[in-house]
């Protein structure tokens, strides 16, 4: 229907002027960089100062790389992993390494999670170590352990193993390692092999298993103790803070010297002579598990009244409350001070490379005085110090980003 | 208030029962359960408890064990080391792999242990070494009855030397007046310097550190007119420097510093045992046998040589050894001489003279006891 009305088209009268680009001194990498480095003079003049220190810093580390010697840790690869462990029974650790492998394997499948980030991690170092002509039958084994690691994954991820036997099978790795690394009885697949003195481990393998045995027995003593401190049976409570300030008022490198020289002493006669190892894995337990209990009494210390009142109002006994209310709120809330310590425990297995222990602090002294490297201008110990200390970054460093993913799972710090 | 106190009693007496029963050994293995008492009185014979508790010798321990437990440094070049295959090598080593040879017939049956500056004494007190061979410097108190160590026959003669730059025109330590010196912290090195030069009525300024390879790295960059350390110490040293032909070491000797191996005091079959396997490596030498012309040495009318080889005498049975324990320390290991030159001879990169450490008869220090 036609309506006689023209139809309009509207104008606008002040047309805008056609889009410009901005200047090019506002956006982009130079407007970056004026907002950002250069927008007052005193910011210029830190940005030029901090370029400066960069480049000096950069350079000289650029020019000792170039001229780094790497050679002695190439030479003693088997050194630094396993210490002077015999090189004929090296089946023995390897056999353990493809455990933990199958282990972390099957809880990333199960539980994922926080598992599935380490077994990520486990995965990735395989397989670069399985890519470095490590020789003899080092790569074999890393490959293998990468292959029982997926096919770990695999398992437990169709939900084909149960929790409780993940759980049992770590439980048991514990004393199984030892028995492995100490040889001398009849193994299912390996056979008989001649025992291997303890004092002969070494190396990554030695720093791994004194951290591990270290957080592994010191958090359920360290709990414990939380608890006892707490407690309101006098005796429980005076022993528990006798205890916990008795050991942190005394240093760790102290500690070890009183187990090393000190604890055969304590012992009934029938015990013999613990090897040094035990003496160190000790003093490193009791060190480690009065720390532990601070943190834990700060978790404990946290939970509102109100959780114990409505745990005792739901007829919970004391055991189940600290179950299934309490201890689960509380250490949660010191997930970031409980890994924190674990990697300070971590770093402190090095102490033991002053009691004697061929760890793998020690192992890079001996290195560095080996004859081999007598002609090398400036000796070797920076490049020896540099791998060792890598080494020690890259584990605390996983836990540390493993924690972190924890934290963000459960929820904490979001509530 | 009374309350409290009966309390802290429980409380103690609680302590105490747990305490006691803690103390309590585990049941004997395989034995009918045992009075405690007998239990921790007696160890079993496998157990290697601290030779003071045993009525025998180490002698009978270590045969019955089949392997020496050697205490070892691993970071002297030249004295000790581990190689990248994790076995031990150096001068140091080697006697314990003659100690083995002759005790055991083996050179190879020795486990050893790294003993740290620190526990070294204790290792060796406590049993859990037989005998220690590692750079240690025999001094009064070690011997006495404080430290408790019975030193075996001097295996090396140091001493403290310095070094110097060559274009600093210093020629003694009596041109040193003044200087500043980089030494390592906490050894006998840093109180012989001092004492040395105060005897000489010197100044000079110690700069300390803590270990060895900081030290020279800060000799190397200039920050002391001098290094000291003892002078087999200096020679390995020399050749980790920028450019070694830049520096020299003073002829001056600052202290004496005789390195020995050492086993428990009061265990005197044992200590002889070990002294006369040292001895006789540098009675060979001095009789001119060797790893190599043992065979024909068999066969000597030398008595001497018949003697130390026990073609002739009962030379090993009066120390408790087998009479050919000489043969198989000298087979398996060499005499004093091969040991010094495998270790740190012309050939290695130590090329360290022999110097007071030659034979005796060859204007040296070393001299043994005859063997009769």
């Amino acid at each position: 229907m036609a309506t006689g009305i023209p139809p309009t088209h509207w104008v606008n009268p002040n047309p805008p002027a056609p889009s410009q680009k901005p200047p090019a001194t506002t956006v982009g990498g130079i407007g970056w960089l004026r907002a950002h480095l250069f927008s007052t003079a005193a910011n210029s003049v830190l940005t030029l100062a901090t370029l400066w220190v960069l480049y000096w810093i950069g350079e000289r580390l650029a020019r000792w790389l170039a001229g780094a010697f790497w050679e002695p840790i190439w030479a003693n690869r088997k050194l630094f992993a396993t210490g002077i462990y015999p090189s004929e029974q090296l089946g023995q650790p390897a056999v353990v390494l493809l455990l933990v492998c199958a282990l972390f394997g099957l809880s990333a499948g199960r539980w994922g999670s926080i598992m599935r980030t380490v077994g990520i991690g486990l995965a990735a170092l395989l397989l670069l170590l399985a890519l470095i002509p490590l020789g003899g039958m080092a790569q074999a084994v890393m490959a293998a352990g990468l292959a029982l690691l997926l096919g770990g994954y695999w398992l437990g991820a169709r939900g084909w193993v149960a929790s409780r036997w993940l759980v049992a099978g770590w439980v048991l790795s514990g004393p199984l390692t030892f028995v492995l690394l100490l040889g001398g009885v009849e193994l299912p697949l390996l056979g008989a092999s001649p025992a291997v003195d303890s004092s002969l481990w070494g190396g990554l393998m030695l720093t791994m298993l004194l951290a591990v045995v270290g957080i592994a027995l010191s958090f359920p003593v360290g709990v414990l103790l939380a608890l006892g401190r707490r407690s309101k049976l006098p005796v429980i409570r005076y022993f528990s803070i006798g205890y916990i300030e008795l050991i942190r008022g005394v240093p760790l490198i102290t500690l070890l010297f009183m187990g090393m020289t000190m604890l055969p002493l304590f012992l009934p006669g029938g015990w013999g002579n613990p090897s040094q190892l035990v003496r160190a894995m000790t003093a490193i337990t009791f060190f480690s598990a009065a720390y532990l209990a601070e943190n834990v009494r700060g978790g404990l210390q946290a939970i509102p009244k109100g959780q114990y009142e409505a745990a005792d109002a739901l007829g919970l006994s004391g055991l189940d409350s600290l179950r299934f209310i309490i201890l689960p709120q509380a250490l949660v809330k010191v997930i970031p001070a409980i890994v924190g310590q674990f990697i300070g425990l971590f770093k402190d297995t090095s102490l033991v490379s002053l009691v004697g222990l061929l760890e793998l602090v020690a192992v890079a002294k001996a290195v560095i005085q080996q004859p081999e490297w007598l002609g090398v201008a400036g000796g070797v110990a920076k490049e020896v110090y540099v791998f060792v200390g890598l080494i020690f970054f890259l584990f605390s460093y996983g836990m540390s980003f493993a924690s972190r993913r924890l934290e963000s799972k459960l929820g904490f710090g979001k509530r | 208030m009374n309350k409290r106190l009966t309390m802290v009693a429980i409380s103690l007496l609680i302590i105490a029962v747990v305490y006691s029963a803690c103390a309590a050994p585990a049941p004997a293995p395989a034995a009918a359960p045992a009075p405690a008492e007998s239990v921790a009185t007696e160890p079993a014979a496998a157990e290697p408890a601290a030779p003071a508790e045993q009525a025998g010798s180490l002698i009978d321990t270590v045969k019955a064990r089949g392997k020496l437990i050697c205490g070892v440094n691993n970071q002297v070049p030249g004295f000790g080391n581990v190689d990248a295959n994790g076995n031990y090598s150096g001068f140091d080593v080697d006697f314990c792999r003659a100690v083995a040879a002759g005790v055991l017939g083996d050179a190879s049956a020795v486990e050893y242990r790294y003993a740290s500056g620190n526990d070294r004494f204790t290792l060796v007190k406590s049993g859990e070494v037989d005998v220690l061979f590692r750079n240690t410097t025999w001094t009064l108190t070690r011997d006495s009855a404080e430290v408790g160590m019975e030193f075996m026959p001097v295996t090396f003669y140091d001493g403290q030397g310095m070094m110097v730059r060559k274009s600093s025109g210093i020629t003694s330590i009596a041109d040193m007046d003044g200087a500043t010196v980089c030494v390592q912290s906490g050894t006998t090195t840093e109180l012989n310097l001092a004492d040395v030069f105060r005897a000489q009525e010197l100044e000079f300024t110690p700069v300390v550190f803590e270990d060895n390879d900081k030290t020279l790295a800060a000799y190397d960059e200039g920050r002391c007119d001098g290094f000291t350390t003892d002078k087999s110490g200096l020679v390995s040293s020399m050749t980790k420097m920028a450019d070694p032909s830049e520096h020299m070491i003073l002829e001056d000797t600052m202290s004496k510093e005789p390195l020995a191996g050492a086993v428990f005091q009061g265990d005197p079959a044992w200590a002889d045992a070990v002294r006369w396997i040292v001895n006789g490596l540098i009675e060979a030498e001095e009789s001119g046998v060797t790893s190599q012309n043992i065979n024909e040495m068999l066969g000597s009318e030398n008595p001497t040589i018949k003697r130390l080889l026990g073609v002739e005498g009962e030379m090993g049975a009066k120390l408790g050894l087998a009479n050919d324990f000489m043969v198989q320390a000298l087979t398996q290991v060499g005499n004093y001489g091969e040991i010094y030159d495998r270790n740190l001879g012309p050939d290695t990169p130590f090329n360290l003279p022999r110097g007071v450490n030659a034979l005796w008869s060859q204007g040296g220090l070393l001299y043994t006891p005859p063997f009769r």
